[in-house]
């Protein structure tokens, strides 16, 4: 079966590779790239773990093609900050402990950029619609909707990424 | 999971798409993807071929006013909400998008694909039933329209041909401005209707002149619910003219689907308390 070249920019790297048709942008992500930050829950568009940035808009990336990406740009939770930092939707879950498991963690972190790009000031109600296709195990959503707030409050405040350990307990 | 091989393609025009598909029978089109690539995945569908049509720009923009809207068939769910001029004309549309799926779905989920693909759980598929949409399609032999009415004719079945493409949307002047509402239940796992009901009313003061009431997720297909838009016409639309109504929804709408989450019964008691709550919505 014959293979397709795909060019994605992938947190700011722009690579090509020869992929089959078929492969999955998670697929690409996690076994061509070695980005296993992105995450395979239910691998059938419900959960929402595998929630990666196409272009800016959150896209469930188990139920797109890499092909399908060819020539976009794409955030994954190890590109959302420098390394050794917090972006402040980060920092957010972090102080406000929206997350356990954190096995959701970063496709919640991808949905709520997608959501503040849009909506910066979002209501709870509009928060918990807009998380619909995120399903976290541990939290109740309770922190997790806090943690979106105060994401929108820290973005709105002119927050910039900070290192780990000016964040963490700190 | 991951699909069957196929080829993929990605053309850059319509004619070019359908030269595609001619040449290939086995050949399916991909636009969002969102309803497809499960399906391929599941193993439940396993196309020689995909042609990408996702990026055809002839295929996009949304053009709407008082007199009357085309959609291009690439717009997706959120280009739909977004549209300003549709929902002042239409507000039904992105009223039924906002509960379609969640946000991802809805930003690569297209309306010319959920009208083509015609699951028996989608939400627009209703919606444009009830403002009499029409869908242009384009084949081999140049475009034709095809009234909404003429589309749908069973499960995951249309009259498109399979060489044909939808390329765009029309809804009518007659039903800008009209009294519209959508109404669902969803599956609390998937978020597909287990019923949903939309309707579209023309008044005269406090009577009803037209009524359009499209059914999804109960019947086999969308379908309208014609006993109960007779029902409506002629009549002051009053609690108890819109309650009578109702209980005609599931006339003619043939066997309801039933499964482990809803039985053809409980549908049909969706169906007439969703009429119901879509009329009293759009009317009172």
């Amino acid at each position: 079966m014959s293979t397709v070249s795909v060019t994605i920019t992938v947190n700011g790297k722009t690579q090509t590779a020869e992929v089959e048709p078929r492969t999955l942008l998670v697929q690409y992500l996690r076994d061509n790239l070695g980005l296993t930050g992105t995450h395979t829950g239910c691998d059938t568009s419900q959960c929402g773990a595998c929630t990666v940035l196409v272009d800016g808009v959150s896209a469930k990336s188990c139920t797109v093609l890499a092909v399908q990406a060819d020539g976009s740009s794409v955030t994954t939770i190890e590109g959302f900050a420098p390394f050794g930092t917090l972006h402040p939707i980060q920092q957010a879950f972090w102080e406000e402990h929206g997350l356990q498991c954190g096995y959701c963690t970063p496709g919640m972190i991808m949905t709520t950029a997608s959501l503040l790009a849009r909506n910066p000031d979002p209501t709870e109600e509009e928060i918990r619609h807009e998380l619909h296709g995120n399903l976290c195990r541990c939290t109740g959503y309770h922190t997790i909707v806090n943690a979106v707030r105060k994401s929108a409050e820290l973005l709105a405040s002119g927050a910039e990424p900070a290192p780990i350990d000016q964040v963490a307990g700190n | 999971m991951y699909p069957e091989q196929f080829e993929y393609q990605r053309p850059s025009s319509v004619s070019e798409a359908i030269g595609l598909l001619t040449a290939n029978p086995d050949a399916k089109i991909i636009a969002g993807g969102h309803s497809l690539l499960p399906a391929m995945k599941m193993r439940l569908a396993a196309p020689a071929a995909l042609v990408d049509i996702a990026r055809i720009p002839e295929l996009k923009g949304i053009s709407a006013s008082g007199d009357g809207a085309t959609i291009g068939a690439g717009a997706t769910y959120r280009e739909l909400m977004d549209d300003a001029a549709l929902a002042a004309a239409y507000p039904v549309v992105a009223e039924t998008c906002d509960k379609v799926g969640d946000p991802a779905v809805r930003s690569r989920g297209t309306l010319g694909g959920s009208l083509a693909h015609v699951d028996p759980a989608a939400d627009l598929t209703a919606v444009m039933l009830a403002l009499g949409a029409s869908v242009t399609a384009t084949g081999p032999n140049g475009a034709r329209t095809i009234g909404i009415d003429d589309l749908f004719v069973g499960l995951l079945t249309t009259t498109l041909e399979p060489d044909e493409i939808i390329t765009s949307i029309s809804l009518p002047a007659s039903s800008a401005g009209t009294k519209q509402a959508y109404e669902k239940h969803s599956h609390p796992a998937s978020g597909y209707a287990v019923a949903g009901v939309a309707v579209a009313l023309q008044v005269d003061g406090t009577t009803c002149t037209s009524a359009r009431i499209g059914v999804t997720g109960a019947p086999e297909y969308a379908m309208r619910a014609t006993a109960a838009e007779d029902a409506l016409v002629g009549k002051e639309l009053t609690a108890e003219t819109i309650a009578a109504a109702a209980e005609k929804a599931t006339e003619g709408l043939g066997e309801l689907n039933g499964d482990v989450y809803a039985s053809a019964e409980y549908r049909a008691h969706l169906v007439k308390v969703l009429t119901r709550r879509a009329l009293t919505r759009a009317a009172l």
